[in-house]
Protein backbone atom coordinates (compact mmCIF):
# COMPACT_ATOMS: atom_id res chain seq x y z
CA UNK A 1 0.00 0.00 0.00
CA UNK A 2 2.72 2.50 1.07
CA UNK A 3 4.66 1.68 -2.38
CA UNK A 4 1.46 2.80 -3.89
CA UNK A 5 0.91 6.35 -2.34
CA UNK A 6 5.74 6.02 -3.15
CA UNK A 7 4.58 5.37 -7.11
CA UNK A 8 1.64 8.08 -7.16
CA UNK A 9 4.21 10.83 -6.01
CA UNK A 10 6.76 9.76 -8.04
CA UNK A 11 4.61 9.78 -10.58
CA UNK A 12 3.46 13.14 -10.02
CA UNK A 13 7.05 14.52 -9.71
CA UNK A 14 7.18 12.86 -13.20
CA UNK A 15 4.70 14.45 -14.26
CA UNK A 16 5.93 17.82 -13.38
CA UNK A 17 9.14 17.84 -14.31
CA UNK A 18 8.50 17.02 -18.03
CA UNK A 19 9.95 13.21 -17.42
CA UNK A 20 6.91 11.69 -19.19
CA UNK A 21 6.60 14.35 -21.61
CA UNK A 22 10.17 14.08 -22.40
CA UNK A 23 10.62 10.59 -23.20
CA UNK A 24 7.16 10.74 -25.08
CA UNK A 25 8.35 12.85 -27.54
CA UNK A 26 12.02 10.84 -27.68
CA UNK A 27 9.86 7.99 -28.50
CA UNK A 28 7.45 9.14 -30.55
CA UNK A 29 9.61 11.31 -32.70
CA UNK A 30 12.67 8.64 -33.25
CA UNK A 31 9.43 5.45 -33.96
CA UNK A 32 7.92 7.68 -36.87
CA UNK A 33 10.64 9.00 -38.49
CA UNK A 34 12.39 5.38 -38.53
CA UNK A 35 8.89 3.99 -39.30
CA UNK A 36 8.56 6.27 -42.29
CA UNK A 37 12.22 6.63 -43.43
CA UNK A 38 13.09 2.55 -42.68
CA UNK A 39 10.09 1.39 -45.19
CA UNK A 40 11.85 3.39 -48.09
CA UNK A 41 14.88 1.02 -49.24
CA UNK A 42 12.31 -2.09 -49.13
CA UNK A 43 10.29 -0.72 -51.49
CA UNK A 44 8.97 -4.30 -53.63
CA UNK A 45 11.19 -6.66 -51.55
CA UNK A 46 7.67 -8.10 -50.08
CA UNK A 47 9.93 -7.84 -46.76
CA UNK A 48 6.78 -7.56 -43.94
CA UNK A 49 7.11 -3.55 -44.00
CA UNK A 50 6.48 -4.31 -39.69
CA UNK A 51 9.70 -6.28 -39.93
CA UNK A 52 11.82 -3.61 -41.03
CA UNK A 53 10.10 -0.43 -38.89
CA UNK A 54 10.92 -3.01 -35.51
CA UNK A 55 14.61 -3.54 -36.73
CA UNK A 56 15.19 0.00 -36.84
CA UNK A 57 13.48 0.82 -34.06
CA UNK A 58 14.96 -1.86 -32.03
CA UNK A 59 18.41 -0.56 -33.38
CA UNK A 60 17.44 3.02 -31.67
CA UNK A 61 16.09 1.70 -28.68
CA UNK A 62 19.18 -0.39 -27.41
CA UNK A 63 20.67 3.07 -27.12
CA UNK A 64 17.25 5.04 -25.59
CA UNK A 65 15.69 2.75 -23.28
CA UNK A 66 18.98 2.30 -21.24
CA UNK A 67 19.26 6.29 -21.61
CA UNK A 68 16.08 7.32 -20.39
CA UNK A 69 15.94 4.39 -17.80
CA UNK A 70 19.27 5.50 -15.96
CA UNK A 71 17.94 9.60 -16.22
CA UNK A 72 15.04 8.26 -15.00
CA UNK A 73 16.38 6.57 -11.75
CA UNK A 74 19.72 8.60 -11.23
CA UNK A 75 18.20 10.98 -8.82
CA UNK A 76 16.15 8.59 -6.66
CA UNK A 77 17.77 7.73 -3.69
CA UNK A 78 20.92 10.38 -4.13
CA UNK A 79 18.63 13.18 -4.71
CA UNK A 80 16.20 12.61 -1.71
CA UNK A 81 19.40 11.78 0.33
CA UNK A 82 19.84 15.72 -0.47
CA UNK A 83 17.64 17.45 0.15
CA UNK A 84 16.79 15.76 3.77
CA UNK A 85 13.38 14.14 2.78
CA UNK A 86 14.88 10.49 2.82
CA UNK A 87 15.42 10.72 6.63
CA UNK A 88 12.11 12.38 6.83
CA UNK A 89 10.48 9.58 4.54
CA UNK A 90 12.20 6.91 6.33
CA UNK A 91 10.91 7.57 9.54
CA UNK A 92 7.62 6.65 8.33
CA UNK A 93 6.36 3.17 9.00
CA UNK A 94 7.44 1.74 5.55
CA UNK A 95 10.45 -0.11 4.84
CA UNK A 96 13.28 0.70 1.91
CA UNK A 97 12.10 -2.30 -0.10
CA UNK A 98 8.72 -0.46 -0.36
CA UNK A 99 10.06 3.10 -1.39
CA UNK A 100 12.21 1.29 -3.88
CA UNK A 101 9.20 -0.28 -4.78
CA UNK A 102 7.16 2.20 -5.74
CA UNK A 103 9.82 4.20 -7.31
CA UNK A 104 9.99 1.63 -9.64
CA UNK A 105 7.02 0.83 -10.50
CA UNK A 106 6.27 4.63 -11.24
CA UNK A 107 9.26 4.69 -13.49
CA UNK A 108 8.54 1.67 -15.29
CA UNK A 109 5.45 2.78 -15.79
CA UNK A 110 6.81 6.29 -17.22
CA UNK A 111 9.07 4.51 -19.38
CA UNK A 112 6.22 2.16 -20.61
CA UNK A 113 4.03 4.25 -21.15
CA UNK A 114 6.59 5.97 -23.58
CA UNK A 115 7.58 2.82 -25.51
CA UNK A 116 4.11 2.44 -25.66
CA UNK A 117 3.09 5.25 -27.47
CA UNK A 118 6.18 5.01 -29.65
CA UNK A 119 5.31 1.64 -30.75
CA UNK A 120 1.38 2.37 -31.65
CA UNK A 121 2.46 4.96 -34.30
CA UNK A 122 4.72 2.60 -35.74
CA UNK A 123 1.90 0.37 -35.43
CA UNK A 124 -0.61 3.25 -36.49
CA UNK A 125 1.84 4.71 -39.64
CA UNK A 126 2.62 1.22 -40.90
CA UNK A 127 -1.05 0.29 -41.21
CA UNK A 128 -1.78 3.47 -43.21
CA UNK A 129 1.01 3.05 -45.57
CA UNK A 130 0.59 -0.48 -46.22
CA UNK A 131 -2.28 -0.88 -45.07
CA UNK A 132 -3.24 -4.13 -42.45
CA UNK A 133 -3.48 -6.92 -44.29
CA UNK A 134 -0.70 -9.33 -44.12
CA UNK A 135 1.30 -7.46 -41.14
CA UNK A 136 2.76 -9.80 -38.11
CA UNK A 137 2.37 -7.71 -35.02
CA UNK A 138 4.39 -10.16 -33.02
CA UNK A 139 7.58 -8.62 -33.27
CA UNK A 140 5.79 -5.40 -31.84
CA UNK A 141 4.51 -6.75 -28.82
CA UNK A 142 8.43 -8.57 -28.34
CA UNK A 143 9.80 -5.13 -28.42
CA UNK A 144 7.30 -3.70 -26.09
CA UNK A 145 8.13 -6.34 -23.82
CA UNK A 146 11.29 -6.48 -24.08
CA UNK A 147 12.09 -2.79 -23.83
CA UNK A 148 10.07 -2.99 -20.58
CA UNK A 149 13.14 -5.85 -19.19
CA UNK A 150 15.31 -3.73 -20.77
CA UNK A 151 14.10 -0.36 -18.83
CA UNK A 152 13.69 -2.27 -15.84
CA UNK A 153 17.16 -3.27 -15.37
CA UNK A 154 18.51 -0.07 -16.01
CA UNK A 155 16.29 1.63 -13.50
CA UNK A 156 17.98 -1.06 -11.06
CA UNK A 157 21.56 0.46 -12.17
CA UNK A 158 20.34 3.64 -11.91
CA UNK A 159 19.09 3.19 -8.04
CA UNK A 160 22.22 1.08 -7.62
CA UNK A 161 24.45 3.74 -8.74
CA UNK A 162 21.79 6.83 -6.92
CA UNK A 163 22.41 4.68 -3.34
CA UNK A 164 25.99 4.19 -3.92
CA UNK A 165 26.75 7.98 -4.72
CA UNK A 166 24.53 9.64 -2.48
CA UNK A 167 25.34 12.84 -4.48
CA UNK A 168 23.01 13.63 -7.42
CA UNK A 169 25.83 15.37 -8.89
CA UNK A 170 28.22 12.20 -8.70
CA UNK A 171 25.42 9.92 -9.56
CA UNK A 172 24.50 11.74 -13.07
CA UNK A 173 28.40 11.28 -14.10
CA UNK A 174 28.49 7.68 -13.30
CA UNK A 175 25.08 7.14 -14.98
CA UNK A 176 26.23 8.25 -18.21
CA UNK A 177 29.93 6.81 -17.92
CA UNK A 178 27.40 3.01 -17.34
CA UNK A 179 25.72 4.29 -20.44
CA UNK A 180 28.38 4.68 -22.48
CA UNK A 181 30.30 1.33 -21.17
CA UNK A 182 27.21 -0.94 -21.70
CA UNK A 183 26.08 0.23 -25.07
CA UNK A 184 28.54 1.41 -26.83
CA UNK A 185 31.93 0.91 -25.24
CA UNK A 186 31.11 -3.11 -24.96
CA UNK A 187 30.53 -4.13 -28.06
CA UNK A 188 33.62 -2.09 -29.58
CA UNK A 189 35.39 -4.51 -26.91
CA UNK A 190 34.52 -7.28 -28.21
CA UNK A 191 34.41 -6.44 -31.70
CA UNK A 192 38.05 -5.59 -31.17
CA UNK A 193 38.47 -8.85 -29.59
CA UNK A 194 36.65 -10.81 -32.47
CA UNK A 195 39.11 -9.10 -34.91
CA UNK A 196 42.35 -10.00 -32.71
CA UNK A 197 41.09 -13.64 -31.79
CA UNK A 198 40.36 -13.93 -35.99
CA UNK A 199 37.91 -16.54 -35.33
CA UNK A 200 39.53 -18.61 -32.96
CA UNK A 201 38.13 -20.25 -30.08
CA UNK A 202 37.13 -16.98 -28.41
CA UNK A 203 34.59 -16.25 -31.41
CA UNK A 204 33.41 -19.88 -30.66
CA UNK A 205 32.84 -20.04 -27.24
CA UNK A 206 33.34 -17.25 -24.91
CA UNK A 207 32.29 -14.20 -27.55
CA UNK A 208 28.13 -15.65 -27.33
CA UNK A 209 27.94 -15.59 -23.83
CA UNK A 210 29.95 -12.19 -23.08
CA UNK A 211 27.91 -11.03 -25.79
CA UNK A 212 24.40 -12.16 -23.96
CA UNK A 213 25.80 -10.98 -20.75
CA UNK A 214 25.19 -7.40 -21.58
CA UNK A 215 21.60 -6.62 -21.73
CA UNK A 216 21.49 -4.14 -24.34
CA UNK A 217 23.03 -7.12 -26.35
CA UNK A 218 20.64 -9.60 -25.39
CA UNK A 219 17.81 -7.00 -26.60
CA UNK A 220 18.94 -6.43 -29.56
CA UNK A 221 19.55 -9.97 -30.50
CA UNK A 222 16.08 -11.41 -29.03
CA UNK A 223 14.73 -8.86 -31.23
CA UNK A 224 16.75 -9.43 -34.65
CA UNK A 225 14.81 -11.18 -36.84
CA UNK A 226 17.85 -14.17 -37.49
CA UNK A 227 17.50 -13.69 -41.73
CA UNK A 228 20.06 -10.95 -43.31
CA UNK A 229 18.48 -7.78 -42.01
CA UNK A 230 20.32 -8.71 -38.45
CA UNK A 231 24.11 -9.16 -40.33
CA UNK A 232 23.03 -5.61 -42.38
CA UNK A 233 22.10 -3.82 -38.87
CA UNK A 234 25.07 -4.86 -36.73
CA UNK A 235 28.14 -6.34 -37.62
CA UNK A 236 27.44 -8.62 -34.02
CA UNK A 237 24.45 -10.02 -34.96
CA UNK A 238 25.40 -12.80 -36.91
CA UNK A 239 27.54 -14.53 -34.76
CA UNK A 240 25.90 -13.70 -31.49
CA UNK A 241 23.03 -15.18 -32.64
CA UNK A 242 25.17 -18.61 -31.66
CA UNK A 243 24.39 -18.37 -27.99
CA UNK A 244 20.46 -18.92 -29.13
CA UNK A 245 17.10 -17.77 -27.66
CA UNK A 246 16.75 -18.81 -24.08
CA UNK A 247 19.95 -17.50 -23.36
CA UNK A 248 18.65 -14.13 -24.65
CA UNK A 249 15.80 -14.39 -22.80
CA UNK A 250 17.36 -15.47 -19.64
CA UNK A 251 19.77 -12.34 -19.41
CA UNK A 252 16.66 -9.96 -20.20
CA UNK A 253 15.18 -11.65 -17.56
CA UNK A 254 17.20 -11.85 -14.77
CA UNK A 255 18.81 -8.54 -15.10
CA UNK A 256 16.10 -6.63 -13.76
CA UNK A 257 15.88 -9.15 -10.81
CA UNK A 258 19.62 -8.92 -10.36
CA UNK A 259 19.90 -4.80 -10.79
CA UNK A 260 17.28 -4.36 -8.08
CA UNK A 261 18.50 -6.50 -5.78
CA UNK A 262 21.68 -5.20 -5.84
CA UNK A 263 20.08 -1.27 -5.48
CA UNK A 264 18.19 -2.50 -2.58
CA UNK A 265 21.29 -4.11 -1.00
CA UNK A 266 22.88 -0.36 -1.05
CA UNK A 267 20.12 1.33 -0.08
CA UNK A 268 19.86 -0.61 3.15
CA UNK A 269 23.27 -0.15 3.86
CA UNK A 270 22.56 4.01 3.58
CA UNK A 271 22.22 5.88 6.53
CA UNK A 272 20.38 9.03 5.68
CA UNK B 1 3.33 6.53 31.52
CA UNK B 2 6.69 6.77 30.05
CA UNK B 3 6.48 7.25 26.02
CA UNK B 4 10.19 7.71 25.73
CA UNK B 5 13.05 6.13 27.55
CA UNK B 6 16.52 6.47 26.74
CA UNK B 7 18.86 4.52 29.31
CA UNK B 8 22.44 5.37 29.43
CA UNK B 9 22.94 5.69 25.38
CA UNK B 10 25.77 6.59 23.76
CA UNK B 11 27.05 6.76 19.86
CA UNK B 12 30.99 6.74 18.73
CA UNK B 13 31.51 7.69 15.16
CA UNK B 14 35.10 6.10 15.38
CA UNK B 15 37.23 8.20 17.76
CA UNK B 16 34.61 11.06 17.76
CA UNK B 17 32.01 10.85 21.10
CA UNK B 18 28.30 11.98 19.57
CA UNK B 19 26.79 10.92 22.38
CA UNK B 20 27.91 9.50 25.64
CA UNK B 21 25.83 8.15 28.90
CA UNK B 22 22.81 10.08 28.04
CA UNK B 23 19.66 9.27 30.16
CA UNK B 24 16.46 10.84 29.81
CA UNK B 25 12.42 9.96 29.99
CA UNK B 26 9.57 11.59 28.31
CA UNK B 27 6.41 11.03 29.86
CA UNK B 28 2.98 11.47 28.06
CA UNK B 29 1.66 15.32 27.63
CA UNK B 30 5.70 16.73 28.80
CA UNK B 31 6.90 19.27 26.62
CA UNK B 32 11.28 19.07 27.15
CA UNK B 33 13.82 21.17 25.47
CA UNK B 34 16.97 19.55 24.14
CA UNK B 35 19.11 22.60 24.53
CA UNK B 36 23.30 22.71 23.05
CA UNK B 37 25.50 24.35 20.63
CA UNK B 38 26.30 22.48 17.00
CA UNK B 39 27.48 19.42 17.53
CA UNK B 40 26.53 18.56 21.10
CA UNK B 41 24.84 15.67 20.04
CA UNK B 42 21.03 16.75 20.11
CA UNK B 43 20.28 15.56 16.25
CA UNK B 44 22.32 12.37 17.05
CA UNK B 45 20.21 12.02 19.92
CA UNK B 46 16.90 12.50 17.87
CA UNK B 47 18.17 10.27 15.03
CA UNK B 48 18.83 7.62 17.41
CA UNK B 49 15.50 7.41 18.80
CA UNK B 50 14.09 7.71 15.28
CA UNK B 51 16.02 4.00 14.22
CA UNK B 52 17.70 6.19 11.67
CA UNK B 53 21.07 5.66 13.39
CA UNK B 54 22.33 2.47 15.35
CA UNK B 55 23.33 3.03 18.98
CA UNK B 56 26.75 2.16 19.99
CA UNK B 57 25.47 0.98 23.50
CA UNK B 58 22.63 1.93 25.69
CA UNK B 59 19.09 1.21 25.27
CA UNK B 60 15.96 3.30 23.93
CA UNK B 61 12.57 2.65 23.68
CA UNK B 62 9.78 4.30 22.49
CA UNK B 63 6.10 2.86 24.16
CA UNK B 64 8.33 -0.12 24.77
CA UNK B 65 8.99 -0.59 21.55
CA UNK B 66 12.71 -1.14 19.86
CA UNK B 67 13.59 2.04 17.61
CA UNK B 68 13.17 2.16 14.41
CA UNK B 69 10.51 -0.60 14.46
CA UNK B 70 7.44 -0.07 12.46
CA UNK B 71 5.16 0.55 15.50
CA UNK B 72 7.48 2.98 16.87
CA UNK B 73 7.66 5.04 13.75
CA UNK B 74 4.27 5.26 13.55
CA UNK B 75 3.53 6.45 16.78
CA UNK B 76 6.12 9.88 15.62
CA UNK B 77 5.84 12.96 14.56
CA UNK B 78 9.25 14.05 12.97
CA UNK B 79 10.13 17.28 12.22
CA UNK B 80 13.85 17.45 10.66
CA UNK B 81 15.93 20.64 11.15
CA UNK B 82 16.13 21.20 7.71
CA UNK B 83 14.06 19.41 5.21
CA UNK B 84 13.41 20.56 1.59
CA UNK B 85 10.35 19.40 -0.14
CA UNK B 86 10.09 18.57 -3.78
CA UNK B 87 9.76 21.78 -5.36
CA UNK B 88 7.29 20.66 -7.87
CA UNK B 89 4.82 19.46 -5.80
CA UNK B 90 2.16 21.86 -4.10
CA UNK B 91 1.93 22.26 -0.37
CA UNK B 92 -1.36 20.18 -0.06
CA UNK B 93 0.01 17.43 -2.57
CA UNK B 94 3.20 16.70 -0.10
CA UNK B 95 0.95 16.84 2.41
CA UNK B 96 -1.34 14.21 1.21
CA UNK B 97 1.50 11.87 0.42
CA UNK B 98 2.72 11.51 3.81
CA UNK B 99 -0.66 11.42 5.29
CA UNK B 100 -1.21 7.70 3.25
CA UNK B 101 2.08 6.83 4.39
CA UNK B 102 1.05 7.25 7.83
CA UNK B 103 -2.51 6.26 7.18
CA UNK B 104 -4.37 9.18 7.92
CA UNK B 105 -7.66 10.67 6.10
CA UNK B 106 -6.54 13.27 3.58
CA UNK B 107 -9.01 15.35 5.08
CA UNK B 108 -6.99 15.51 8.77
CA UNK B 109 -4.25 16.73 6.21
CA UNK B 110 -6.11 19.78 4.92
CA UNK B 111 -7.08 20.77 8.74
CA UNK B 112 -3.64 20.45 9.71
CA UNK B 113 -2.84 22.67 6.66
CA UNK B 114 -5.25 25.26 8.03
CA UNK B 115 -3.60 24.99 11.59
CA UNK B 116 -0.42 25.82 10.09
CA UNK B 117 -1.72 28.43 8.43
CA UNK B 118 -1.05 27.41 4.82
CA UNK B 119 -4.56 26.99 3.46
CA UNK B 120 -3.90 30.06 1.04
CA UNK B 121 -0.76 28.28 -0.55
CA UNK B 122 -1.54 24.93 -0.24
CA UNK B 123 -1.75 24.63 -4.25
CA UNK B 124 0.62 26.55 -4.42
CA UNK B 125 3.91 24.50 -5.72
CA UNK B 126 6.48 24.43 -2.47
CA UNK B 127 9.45 26.31 -4.63
CA UNK B 128 7.68 29.58 -4.11
CA UNK B 129 7.13 28.76 -0.55
CA UNK B 130 9.18 31.22 2.32
CA UNK B 131 11.29 29.39 4.34
CA UNK B 132 9.19 29.76 7.07
CA UNK B 133 5.92 28.45 5.25
CA UNK B 134 8.09 25.44 4.09
CA UNK B 135 9.15 24.96 8.31
CA UNK B 136 5.02 24.94 8.28
CA UNK B 137 4.89 21.94 5.95
CA UNK B 138 7.43 20.51 7.46
CA UNK B 139 5.63 21.10 10.57
CA UNK B 140 2.03 19.85 9.61
CA UNK B 141 3.24 16.21 8.80
CA UNK B 142 5.25 16.21 12.02
CA UNK B 143 1.68 16.40 13.14
CA UNK B 144 -0.12 13.97 11.05
CA UNK B 145 -2.12 11.07 13.04
CA UNK B 146 -2.14 12.57 16.32
CA UNK B 147 1.51 11.28 17.37
CA UNK B 148 2.12 9.77 20.66
CA UNK B 149 6.30 11.16 20.59
CA UNK B 150 6.64 14.52 18.88
CA UNK B 151 10.66 14.96 17.76
CA UNK B 152 11.11 18.86 16.41
CA UNK B 153 14.60 19.51 15.70
CA UNK B 154 15.05 23.46 15.40
CA UNK B 155 11.39 23.80 15.11
CA UNK B 156 11.14 27.96 14.97
CA UNK B 157 14.28 28.12 12.67
CA UNK B 158 13.40 30.68 9.80
CA UNK B 159 9.91 31.66 11.70
CA UNK B 160 9.37 35.20 12.25
CA UNK B 161 8.40 35.93 16.07
CA UNK B 162 4.63 35.64 15.32
CA UNK B 163 4.44 32.48 13.83
CA UNK B 164 7.29 31.29 16.55
CA UNK B 165 4.27 32.28 18.91
CA UNK B 166 1.73 30.61 17.32
CA UNK B 167 3.68 27.25 16.76
CA UNK B 168 3.86 27.19 20.25
CA UNK B 169 0.31 27.43 21.22
CA UNK B 170 0.43 24.00 18.82
CA UNK B 171 2.59 22.63 20.61
CA UNK B 172 0.89 23.33 23.77
CA UNK B 173 -2.84 22.03 22.15
CA UNK B 174 -0.50 18.46 21.26
CA UNK B 175 0.86 18.38 24.43
CA UNK B 176 -2.51 18.53 26.21
CA UNK B 177 -3.98 15.81 24.10
CA UNK B 178 -1.08 13.62 25.62
CA UNK B 179 1.67 13.85 23.34
CA UNK B 180 5.01 13.95 24.64
CA UNK B 181 6.98 17.08 23.01
CA UNK B 182 10.85 16.43 22.50
CA UNK B 183 12.45 19.86 20.82
CA UNK B 184 15.57 21.17 20.13
CA UNK B 185 16.43 24.87 19.92
CA UNK B 186 18.89 28.14 20.14
CA UNK B 187 16.30 30.47 20.54
CA UNK B 188 16.22 30.57 24.02
CA UNK B 189 14.08 33.23 25.29
CA UNK B 190 11.00 31.86 23.67
CA UNK B 191 11.61 28.64 25.74
CA UNK B 192 10.90 29.61 29.25
CA UNK B 193 7.53 29.52 29.53
CA UNK B 194 6.73 27.23 26.83
CA UNK B 195 8.53 24.26 28.65
CA UNK B 196 7.78 21.80 31.04
CA UNK B 197 11.41 20.43 31.38
CA UNK B 198 14.86 21.23 30.45
CA UNK B 199 18.14 19.16 29.14
CA UNK B 200 21.30 20.72 28.14
CA UNK B 201 23.65 18.70 26.21
CA UNK B 202 27.16 19.58 25.38
CA UNK B 203 29.92 17.72 23.62
CA UNK B 204 27.58 14.50 23.92
CA UNK B 205 27.17 14.68 27.64
CA UNK B 206 24.18 15.74 29.54
CA UNK B 207 24.78 18.36 31.75
CA UNK B 208 21.12 18.87 33.51
CA UNK B 209 17.74 17.94 32.80
CA UNK B 210 15.26 19.50 34.88
CA UNK B 211 12.72 22.11 35.29
CA UNK B 212 13.25 25.65 34.88
CA UNK B 213 12.97 27.08 38.79
CA UNK B 214 14.58 24.08 39.85
CA UNK B 215 18.05 25.02 37.11
CA UNK B 216 17.46 28.54 38.43
CA UNK B 217 17.79 27.14 42.58
CA UNK B 218 20.26 25.32 42.00
CA UNK B 219 22.62 26.98 39.48
CA UNK B 220 22.08 30.12 42.67
CA UNK B 221 22.88 32.28 39.59
CA UNK B 222 22.54 36.26 41.42
CA UNK B 223 19.36 38.37 40.72
CA UNK B 224 20.48 41.51 38.60
CA UNK B 225 19.10 44.70 40.17
CA UNK B 226 19.55 48.37 38.81
CA UNK B 227 18.12 51.57 40.59
CA UNK B 228 18.37 54.62 38.69
CA UNK B 229 18.94 58.02 40.59
CA UNK B 230 20.94 61.47 39.21
CA UNK B 231 24.25 61.74 38.70
CA UNK B 232 24.49 63.50 41.84
CA UNK B 233 23.28 60.94 44.32
CA UNK B 234 24.17 58.17 42.22
CA UNK B 235 27.58 57.44 44.38
CA UNK B 236 26.02 58.40 47.18
CA UNK B 237 23.59 55.18 46.56
CA UNK B 238 26.06 53.11 45.20
CA UNK B 239 27.46 53.78 48.53
CA UNK B 240 24.48 52.85 51.01
CA UNK B 241 23.24 50.00 49.21
CA UNK B 242 26.78 48.48 48.01
CA UNK B 243 26.49 48.15 44.92
CA UNK B 244 28.57 50.24 41.68
CA UNK B 245 27.69 53.19 39.98
CA UNK B 246 26.88 52.32 36.30
CA UNK B 247 26.42 54.75 33.34
CA UNK B 248 26.54 58.03 35.60
CA UNK B 249 23.47 57.66 36.83
CA UNK B 250 22.44 54.50 37.86
CA UNK B 251 23.34 51.68 40.21
CA UNK B 252 24.07 48.26 39.24
CA UNK B 253 23.70 45.15 42.38
CA UNK B 254 23.60 41.36 42.60
CA UNK B 255 21.21 39.90 45.37
CA UNK B 256 20.36 35.79 45.77
CA UNK B 257 17.03 34.91 45.63
CA UNK B 258 16.36 35.25 49.77
CA UNK B 259 17.95 37.96 49.49
CA UNK B 260 15.75 39.84 47.19
CA UNK B 261 12.79 41.06 49.12
CA UNK B 262 14.77 42.98 52.01
CA UNK B 263 17.00 44.37 49.46
CA UNK B 264 14.10 45.85 48.07
CA UNK B 265 12.74 46.94 50.99
CA UNK B 266 16.12 48.83 51.77
CA UNK B 267 16.11 50.80 47.94
CA UNK B 268 11.99 52.03 48.45
CA UNK B 269 13.37 52.81 51.95
CA UNK B 270 15.46 55.96 50.04
CA UNK B 271 12.33 57.61 48.91
CA UNK B 272 12.83 60.38 46.33
CA UNK B 273 16.08 59.46 45.16
CA UNK B 274 15.04 56.24 43.39
CA UNK B 275 13.76 57.20 39.94
CA UNK B 276 13.18 53.81 38.47
CA UNK B 277 13.93 49.80 39.45
CA UNK B 278 14.34 47.00 36.98
CA UNK B 279 14.93 43.21 38.23
CA UNK B 280 16.20 40.82 36.25
CA UNK B 281 16.41 36.81 36.88
CA UNK B 282 18.98 34.80 35.78
CA UNK B 283 17.87 34.60 32.07
CA UNK B 284 17.28 30.93 30.29
CA UNK B 285 20.71 32.15 27.77
CA UNK B 286 22.89 32.78 31.22
CA UNK B 287 21.34 29.33 33.07
CA UNK B 288 22.50 27.92 29.64
CA UNK B 289 25.79 29.29 29.54
CA UNK B 290 26.55 28.96 33.76
CA UNK B 291 25.16 24.57 32.75
CA UNK B 292 27.08 24.28 29.76
CA UNK B 293 30.57 25.53 30.67
CA UNK B 294 30.81 24.88 34.27
CA UNK B 295 34.63 24.13 33.97
CA UNK B 296 35.37 27.18 32.76
CA UNK B 297 33.62 29.34 35.29
CA UNK B 298 35.05 27.10 37.77
CA UNK B 299 38.51 28.65 37.09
Amino acid sequence: MSSIAIARIELLIARRNMWVFTSLILMGLFSSVLTLAGGAPTGTLGVDPLLIATTSITTLSVYLIPLIGLLLSFDAIAGEAERGTLALSLTYPLSRGEILLGKFLAHLVVLGFAVAVGLALTAGLTIWKYGSADLNYLPLLKLFATSLALGAAFLGIGYTISALAKQTGVASGIVIIVWLICVVLYDLGLLGALVADGGGTFTKTIFPWLLVANPADAFRLINMPTDTVSTLATGLGAAGQASGFAPQLASLLLWPIFALGLAWGAFRRIEP
Amino acid sequence: MTVLGIENVSKSYGEVHSVQGVSLNLGEGERVALLGHNGAGKTTLMRMVLGLTPLTSGSIQVLGMPPGSRKARAAIGFLPESVAFHGALTGREQLHHFARLKGVKRRVADDLLERVGLTHAMNRKIRTYSKGMRQRVGLAQALLGQPRLALLDEPTSGLDPISRHEFYDIVDDLAKTGTAVLLSSHALTELESRTDRIAIMSKGHLLANDSLSNLRKAARLPIQVRVKATAETADDMAARLGGSRVNGASVALEVQQEGKVSLLGQITGLGDLVKDIDVTPASLEELYRHYSVPKQEGK
